[in-house]
């Protein structure tokens, strides 16, 4: 009989090249993973794909940020040597190269004012984030400065470009540590029950009752305002929703008979939870990631608003902001950093809902 | 007594109830509720019974998937119920199970054949290219072909699936698989497939099964010894044959003239039970059976029978004398 079986399925294989279109795209959709089958659903969906652009537009100018505004030019000729100090920048902080000790401090717009230099390319902004300049403190969108400066004539381009690293960052460190919590804590949770389940959900929900904005303030009032802590701080405080939601999953899936057939192998707990469990109910969290990382950059651009964000030399989205409160006619000091967080925190949240519709089988079609 | 491979002596699982803030125990659901018996070698033993019963409670707290209440599970002349996780590792080689939704049984996120890598890896029977053999070769011994090795579980049909997870309980190489329902999620045509192939499966290996199942055509075919159980205990024991030609106990008749014979002259007289099955958190008195009895008479609500009989059929009904407790004469 199985003999005959395999026979049957094996003379089905070869009619598949007279199939339509359509038949041979739900048997592609047959011979996928579970991960391919989401990719598919989500790219169904338009705003989180651009959503996703956006995104990747905004990681690749906080990487490259030294490139598009640097108070340093790209490219210099200047006594017949040829420099390129952006580059020459970068491995001088990581210590490969050293610059020559005359042309460490060397002003380079001075020198191009003076037409000291033979060539020159500036980076397509030609400031960085805290070149002060002034003589064009508060000035309004004009000239070199495509979006106007601050109070003490720092560009706001500039800033903006630079402060997405802070955002950026602050938002996947802060959502990472707050999953690889919750996720942790949430699956051993609902995975072992009982006392386990009892002392980690009582834990929960007193870190619940902290008034989160508060205990960040404190954090940073008493070990000061590092990038690093306020990172940490708020991945420490906002893993309790992460936590409650995966332990809810794991439930259901701790008593799939493949957890138990797991159990009759007799595969430790650690591999079952890690391998078994935790690949089954991490979907939903996936999705809240995505909002925790829209509600990161949003805490980071408050605590910077409120002064009590990174350390004054750092400019970030929230600090720009901060910078409107004291100059209401400079409009486009209060526009363009709100704008931005505006940007990454609704193309998160697009994204976010997007990986939830993509994962919800009942929505498929 | 070399020939037995399983004995179940006096095996109990209950269930506490807990209510209130400090989950103080209010009363026990007797899932299983002193069982005692034994599988040969190479045999297949049925288990029959309705819905919560107690069957699956039984075969898994063989495997110690559930810890027992008390009793001893002896596996291959060891005490499993007093092993601990290590000496257990070894003894889960040996025993498997089969499940019976075929569905909710595979892990949906990992491969057929990166399932069973693992667990030839865990165990230590097979790594690498091995282990990519080892695997081929399981998929071809229950009917699959070898790209099926690259696939996800839902990619596969019902029965295909189950054929997965016979390959997942052999890929250890097990004496002895408890099959719990493993055909009753399946379309009959399909069933018969799954039977042929364990038992082709049992006479190549000599593998020794405990067949969970409430379909007793099903377990008619396949078993050598059934046992059938009502309320977490045994109420008969018998060969397979002799059970279903002299059912002595009145459940085992009543749940054999419910089972249909494609005949249709033939009328066989209904015995239809009365009642609902008792909740196993409050059994009654005396004979578990006794208020849906049509054969009930006064001992039944005072005198809990005890399992006995002669020539391997054992029934535990007051009908028969050797079933009063030893203490008790029978009246």
């Amino acid at each position: 009989m199985t003999e005959k079986d395999t026979i049957e399925k094996e003379s089905l294989a070869p009619e598949s090249n007279g199939l339509t279109k359509a038949q041979l795209e739900s048997q592609k959709q047959v011979g996928a993973s579970y991960w391919s089958l989401v990719k598919h659903q989500f790219k169904k969906n338009k705003l989180a794909i651009i959503s996703l652009y956006i995104v990747a537009i905004l990681v690749l100018m906080a990487l490259s940020a030294d490139f598009l505004a640097s108070s340093k030019p790209l490219y210099a000729v200047y006594k017949g040597e040829t420099y390129f100090p952006v580059i020459k920048d970068y491995l001088n902080n990581l210590g490969i190269s050293k610059w020559d000790p005359e042309l460490i401090n060397i002003n380079w717009k001075s020198l191009d004012n003076e037409n000291k230099l033979e060539s020159v390319l500036w980076t397509p902004v030609p400031y960085g984030s805290t070149e002060v300049d002034l003589a064009n403190s508060l000035s309004p969108p004009q000239g070199d400065h495509y979006l106007g400066t601050d109070g003490i004539g720092r560009d706001l381009l500039a800033g903006l470009i630079h402060g997405s690293r802070v955002s950026l960052s602050v938002g996947f460190i802060a959502a990472g540590i707050a999953l690889v919590i919750g996720i942790l804590l949430g699956s051993m949770a609902g995975y072992f029950g009982g006392k386990v389940d009892i002392v980690i959900m009582r834990f929960v929900e007193i870190m619940v009752t902290f008034p989160t904005f508060f205990l960040i303030i404190t954090i940073v009032a008493i070990y000061g305002s590092s990038i690093l802590y306020i990172m940490a701080a708020i991945g420490f405080t906002s893993w309790t929703s992460d936590a409650k939601l995966i332990r809810g999953e794991v439930l259901k899936v701790r008593n799939m008979e493949y957890i138990t057939a797991a159990n009759s192998i007799g595969l430790p707990h650690r591999q079952i939870i890690f391998r078994h469990v935790i690949p089954n109910a991490i979907a939903p969290v996936l999705v809240s990631g995505a909002f925790a990382i829209a509600s990161a950059i949003l805490v980071e651009a408050s605590l910077s608003f409120l002064g009590f964000g990174v350390s004054a030399t750092t400019v970030t989205w929230g600090s720009l902001l901060n910078e409107a409160r004291g100059a209401s006619s400079a409009w486009w000091l209060a526009i363009f950093p709100g704008f931005m967080i505006f940007i990454a925190v609704v193309t998160y949240n697009l994204i976010g809902e997007g990986l939830r519709d993509a994962l919800d089988p009942r929505l498929r079609d | 007594m070399s020939d037995i491979l399983v004995e179940v002596n006096g095996l109990k699982k209950y269930f506490p109830i807990k209510k209130g803030v400090f989950s103080k125990t209010i009363g026990n659901v007797k899932a299983v509720d002193d069982v005692t018996f034994k599988i040969k070698k190479g045999e297949t033993l049925g288990l029959v019974g309705e819905s919560g019963c107690g069957k699956t409670t039984v075969g898994r707290t063989i495997l110690r998937l559930i810890e027992p209440t008390a009793g001893e599970v002896i596996f291959d002349g060891k005490n499993i119920t007093k092993m601990d996780t290590k000496e257990l590792k070894q003894y889960r080689k040996q025993m498997q199970i089969i499940f019976q939704d075929p569905y909710s049984s595979l892990n949906p996120r990992i491969t057929v054949g990166g399932m069973l890598t693992e667990i030839l890896k865990f165990h230590e029977i097979a790594e690498g290219a091995a282990a990519e053999k080892k695997v081929e070769d399981l998929l071809e011994k229950v009917g699959l072909r070898k790209i099926h090795a690259r696939r996800y579980p839902h990619e596969f049909s019902g029965g295909q699936r189950q054929r997965i997870g016979v390959a997942r309980a052999l890929s250890v190489e097990p004496k002895f698989i408890v099959c719990d329902e493993p055909v009753s999620a399946l379309d009959v045509s399909i069933q018969s497939q799954i039977i042929n192939l364990l038992q082709d499966l049992q006479k190549e290996f000599g593998i020794t099964y405990l067949f969970i199942s409430h379909d007793l055509s099903v377990v008619e075919h396949i078993s050598d010894r059934v046992c059938v159980m009502y309320l977490g205990q045994l109420v008969e024991v018998a060969d397979s044959k002799e059970l279903y030609a002299n059912p002595k106990h009145p459940y085992t008749q009543a749940l054999l003239s419910a089972v249909p014979i494609p005949d249709p002259k033939n009328k066989s007289k209904r015995i239809i039970l009365s009642g609902d099955v008792p909740s196993p958190a409050n059994v009654p008195t005396g004979c578990y059976f006794h208020p849906r009895c049509p054969k009930v008479f006064a001992d039944c609500s005072v005198i809990h029978p005890e399992l006995a009989g002669t020539g391997g059929h054992e029934q535990s009904c007051l009908l028969f004398p050797e079933s009063y407790p030893k203490d008790v004469k029978a009246a």
